[in-house]
């Protein structure tokens, strides 16, 4: 059952190729379907990342869109990976799902078998490949794209890892955002975010940013106050990764409805 | 021309125990205890990298004497086939009981084969929450695969059996963290009686994890010697 040449081998997915290729997703079928491409997929929206003076706080939108439609109202963009850091995907929702199932898969496999965890860079690192991974899905313009943030204990702060469709690694130091409502959360955080921000006002900002996407683009969802759907938060510090609860995100929803309606 | 030999399977069968027995015997123990929050282990393991409980799987560990290249090796299987389960299925589905069949068989295995020597290793699968109204499991499996279901404590190592007789009488239910770490060191240390000093286990001197059911999904827990040390502190 174990080799001992096997026995060395940390990195899950490659056991997974060798021994159960089937559990693994073949994406380069794709280039030979390039004419009736089913188009009945879901697509995640806005996820974004934000540095703060404990650490880092991450958040996505709770949509998925299928075309012009609703797909998904209460979908998870946002994951726990280990103890001190998450990610937080947008882009099409299986293939994203499953790179954040592997991730995790991975990370934990890791610690497990060697005894100590694996460190941010390496974390970030390993995403990468995954990223890579699906680069004939991106070819066909099915991206996955995720946002890995984390706190580092030897560093001591929060940091925020992007990522291109060719697997591409660059790291931010204050915030950032992607999806289809990225680039309008990006601006409101440009314009809040200030160097050692307190989690309060990190979590305003992130509020806001939120509403600005779902508010811009048509895809992004906002706090849904009548099923009572709220955006997921989480924030990471040296003490790990915890949730921001649902009353608290409705809160500072209200807080900023009322902000908003005063002007 | 020369004879071929013959020996009776009983003959092969006891070689192998008495082998496997001088192995273990020498073997320091891990004790397994039900206490409120789950399963606690304690080992007597100085080593401070070398583990004799290790986490498996979300709600399964594995506590392991004997030689560590052999459950090293059981050890780095168990992970690996958990992982592969649960990504193919659901978390939920990795149960302990699978593991134990799991190991089992390879132990069984090898313990059979003619031309390989017996593992000279104990095992105990350690399982919190894995069934509606059962607390927690612990499946005890010998060098040749055989395996039972072990109620509220259990014991491997050299001086098992010497230990279990000791936490018949001393164990209750419904045991704290504290006073279930403090049983299992005190019962060490009574067990102890070759030394002329009286013996004192030391927060170094002891390995200690757990699986604790209120620790969301990854229940298994890793004491340092610093928090170890803490707890007894706090209880005396």
């Amino acid at each position: 059952m174990l080799k001992p040449d096997d026995y060395g081998k940390t990195d899950f997915l490659q056991i997974l190729k060798s021994r159960y290729p089937d559990q693994v997703a073949d994406w380069n079928r794709l280039n030979n379907v390039q004419d009736g491409f089913p188009h009945n997929y879901l697509e995640g929206t806005t996820v974004l990342a934000l540095v703060y003076n404990d650490g880092v706080i991450l958040a996505g939108d709770r949509q998925a869109t299928e075309g012009y439609q609703v797909g998904e109202r209460r979908i998870q963009k946002v994951f726990k990976i280990d103890r001190h850091s998450a990610i937080a995907v947008a882009g099409v929702a299986g293939p994203c799902f499953e790179t954040a199932k592997l991730f995790q898969v991975q990370v934990e496999f890791y610690e497990k078998m060697e005894g100590t965890s694996l460190s941010l860079d390496g974390q970030a690192n390993y995403l990468s490949s995954l990223v890579r991974m699906n680069l004939s899905l991106a070819m066909q313009g099915l991206i996955v794209l995720p946002i890995f943030a984390g706190y580092d204990l030897k560093q001591k702060k929060g940091r925020i890892f992007k990522y291109d469709a060719l697997g591409g690694r660059y790291e931010e130091d204050t915030y950032y955002s992607i999806g289809s409502g990225g680039k309008d959360a990006r601006s409101t955080l440009k314009k809040m975010y200030r160097p050692d921000m307190s989690e309060q006002d990190a979590l305003t900002a992130i509020a806001e940013a939120l509403w600005d996407a779902a508010d811009e683009d048509i895809a992004t969802g906002g706090p849904d106050l009548i099923r009572k759907i709220f955006p997921t938060l989480i924030s990471i510090t040296e003490q790990g990764v915890s949730d921001i609860s649902d009353e608290t995100v409705e809160q500072l929803f209200e807080e900023l409805v009322s902000r908003l309606g005063q002007l | 021309m020369s004879t071929p030999y013959y020996v009776s399977p009983d003959q092969i069968w006891e070689d192998k125990k008495v082998f496997v027995d001088r192995g273990i015997g020498q073997a320091k123990e891990v004790v397994v205890l039900e206490y409120n929050n789950g399963l606690l282990m304690v080992a007597e393991n100085p080593r401070r990298t070398i583990f004799k409980v290790s986490e498996i799987y979300d709600k399964i560990a594995l506590a392991s004497t004997g030689r560590v290249s052999e459950y090293e090796t059981l050890r780095v299987v168990g992970i690996r086939e958990a992982e592969v389960k649960g990504y193919t299925y659901y978390r939920e589905d990795v149960t302990g009981k699978w593991l134990t069949n799991l190991y089992s068989q390879q132990m069984m295995a090898i313990a059979q084969a003619w031309d390989v020597k017996p593992l000279e290793i104990e095992l105990l699968v350690c399982e919190v929450d894995g069934e509606p109204d059962v607390r927690s499991q612990i499946y005890k499996i010998a060098f040749d695969g055989t395996y039972e279901e072990m109620e509220k404590f259990a014991v491997i190592g050299g001086r098992a059996e010497a230990i279990t007789e000791k936490l018949n009488e001393t164990y209750n239910e419904g045991l704290d963290l504290t006073e279930a770490m403090q049983l299992a060191s005190r019962t060490f240390e009574a067990i102890e009686v070759e030394e002329s000093e009286p013996y004192q286990i030391t927060p170094q001197s002891i390995e200690v994890g757990c699986l604790d059911a209120t620790n969301g999904r990854r229940k298994f827990r890793r004491f340092t010697a610093e928090e170890i040390a803490e707890i007894f502190n706090h209880a005396s």
